[in-house]
């Protein structure tokens, strides 16, 4: 009853190809983007900003990049933290180099140096498949760590191999608070996501699914394997290395090149799965389960049971918790959140009616 | 039917093909041509090579020896996605569909490459990238509409029945809107009325749009009916190249088929 297509008549192809085609979806974001931008900034605080939504964004738009690749054209990855170590980087770089840069600028030339580095690495997916090619993406998470370690060049000479941020400027105005780097980082990934939707819905998203499905069909209709596969490497490396650049600007601050260790790519791994490989929603419902999980689960442990468990056997407690939950979203649904998300609203055509 | 048709010039000739795999020999100096506007069949029993032949000719196996000339241009060796460029599209014996996408994307990705925009305007929705899809969106309900499949549009392929999945396949490959078609074995496994129905599609996208077709098929009775030419296969080798009638009474044909005693 409540998410019901019925009588929203299209007269044309335009109503129908459009972002959101169904009117409730619309709405539904509309509601989300109003209570982000809109609502969050007063209800928030400095606490909520900076630990928890932040890096909820950040990891939402890095897993959005990894979706694009593994999720929509099929390449398995395990080098996503590599991708965006090269973006936090290469926006210091730039930004530390070029007087003046404006740091937006420096975000899109992380983004382009990261795409730039993902098309190189992407060059065995066109001879190597699946658990294959996660062997030899593991290469270039470890190669870029090894190269921002080694060369001193990248951190500008740090002893320690901790970058700090500089400041970001737009217009003279300095973003230094965290309402204003969480509004900041919610402008880059909303844009962002809807880009890659649109990516994802027109020529360069079908093709990418071709290639996922059956790579030789796909070529057989005039598919370019090359062209296909090297795309959604250095759009999927775009993503992350924007992402890696927010990471170290509005997250962090200060860096180093272990923030960005194989760990973190397992994580990106595990939230679109859990999310739903696939889609762009489920890069966010992945991100949120990651992130926001453990700290709900912390504050529920530590409300109802503090004083009487012994802390550390708490947070042994937590983690086993969290870990049965993630085998049991696997099980109830392995096609991920998402997928819930998709069946939920399927429900919501008819409920509370039987028929 | 042959003498009924006026057929066109030579649209596609295969010279002394052959294909090996390490030892096997799976095609041997095969050479026949195709007319504009005529259908053709391949026949053989299982193992001849006819799967081949079609490989060979849309660019999937490289032969090692042997010419394909297509619309007078020679090439020993061409990538798949070049051929469909030129307008030779293809389905697949065991269905090759994009399983989690839906008969709407599905027949969508047959016109990738006639889509110009690329990824930036795609990103954005932007005007020419919004125009293009909407005009792809028109061709793709033609043939939707032609084929039959309006109800099902939004279905994932992989939810749908064998018969409508070959038929989905056969839209992907239209989409394209390919000079020569080659089907191979499109009425495998299907029920009589599902063959009458791809035998109708197969003469209606002839007929209307002109396309040549290039099929193989086991259903001796579909190939008798439909064909101009048939072109017999065996071993790899060619036994015969005809009309149906010449082709049923050579006795090359009769011993493969049948075997005659000795």
């Amino acid at each position: 009853m409540f998410y019901r297509e019925t009588g929203q008549y299209k007269t044309n192809y335009g109503a129908d190809e459009q972002i959101f085609p169904i009117r409730q979806d619309r709405i539904g974001v509309m509601i989300i983007l109003a209570f982000a931008y809109l609502a969050v900034p007063f209800i928030g605080d400095d606490y909520w900003f900076s630990a928890i939504l932040i890096p909820f964004l950040i990891l939402s738009l890095a897993a959005i990049g990894l979706n694009l690749l593994t999720g929509y054209a099929g390449q398995l990855s395990l080098g996503s933290a590599g991708f965006m170590a090269v973006g936090a980087f290469a926006a210091y770089n730039f930004m530390l180099r070029i007087e003046g840069m404006p740091f937006l600028l420096g975000f899109i030339l992380a983004g382009l140096s990261a795409a730039a580095v993902g098309i190189v690495f992407g060059l065995p997916s066109l001879r190597v498949k699946g658990f294959y090619l996660a062997a030899a993406t593991l290469a270039s998470q470890f190669f870029i760590e090894w190269v921002l370690t080694k060369f001193p060049w990248f951190t500008n000479n740090s002893a320690s191999g901790v970058i700090t941020a500089q400041k970001m400027v737009l217009f003279g105005y300095a973003f230094d608070t965290p309402m204003s780097r969480y509004l900041l980082t919610l402008v880059i990934v909303t844009l962002l996501a809807l880009a890659a939707k649109n990516l994802v819905r027109t020529r360069t998203g079908r093709d990418w699914m071709a290639i996922r499905d059956m790579d030789v069909a796909a070529e057989v209709i005039g598919i370019p394997m090359l062209k296909t596969k090297l795309l959604a490497f250095a759009i999927s490396s775009f993503y992350l290395g924007v992402a890696g650049a927010l990471w170290a600007y509005c997250y962090l601050g200060t860096v180093e090149p272990q923030a960005f260790e194989l760990t973190r790519s397992m994580q990106l791994l595990f939230m679109i799965i859990i999310g739903g490989m696939g889609t762009i929603v489920g890069a966010f419902f992945g991100a949120a389960f990651i992130v926001l999980l453990p700290i709900f689960l912390n504050l529920f442990t530590s409300t109802i049971f503090a004083g009487q468990v012994d802390p550390g056997m708490l947070s042994h407690l937590e983690q086993l918790v969290f870990g049965g939950m993630i085998i049991f979203f696997l099980i109830v649904e392995p096609l991920g959140l998402a997928r819930l998300w998709q069946l939920g609203k399927q429900k919501l055509r008819l409920w509370p009616f039987p028929h | 039917m042959a003498e009924s048709r006026h057929l066109g010039d030579i649209i596609l000739k295969v010279d002394h093909i052959s294909l090996s795999f390490g030892g096997v020999n799976a095609l041997a100096d095969i050479s026949f041509q195709v007319r504009k506007g005529e259908i053709l069949a391949i026949i053989g029993p299982n193992g001849a090579g006819k799967s081949s032949m079609l490989n060979v000719i849309n660019g999937v196996y490289h032969p090692q020896k042997g010419t394909v000339t297509y619309k007078g241009e020679t090439r020993h060796h061409m990538p798949p996605h070049r051929a469909a460029e030129l307008g030779i599209g293809r389905t697949f014996q065991n269905i090759a569909l994009f399983k989690g996408m839906s008969v709407l994307d599905n027949i969508k990705t047959g016109r990738s490459l006639k889509i110009k925009s690329n990824f930036l305007m795609n990103a954005l929705w932007f005007g020419p990238a919004r125009r293009e899809e909407l005009e792809h969106r028109q061709k793709v309900e033609e043939i939707i509409d032609f084929l039959r499949l309006e109800d099902i549009r939004r279905t994932p392929v992989g939810m749908l029945p064998y018969g409508l999945q070959k038929r989905v396949e056969l839209g992907r490959a239209l989409a394209a809107e390919p000079e020569l078609l080659l089907l191979d074995e499109p009425m495998a496994g299907m029920n009589i009325e599902e063959k009458q129905a791809m035998c109708r599609f197969a003469l209606d996208v002839n007929d209307e749009f002109g396309t040549t077709v290039v099929l193989i098929e086991h259903d001796m009775g579909v190939v008798m009916d439909i064909s101009d030419r048939v072109v017999v296969l065996d071993y790899g080798k060619k036994i015969a190249d005809g009309t149906p009638d010449e082709v049923r009474q050579n006795p090359e044909v009769i011993n493969a088929y049948l075997g005659v005693s000795h």
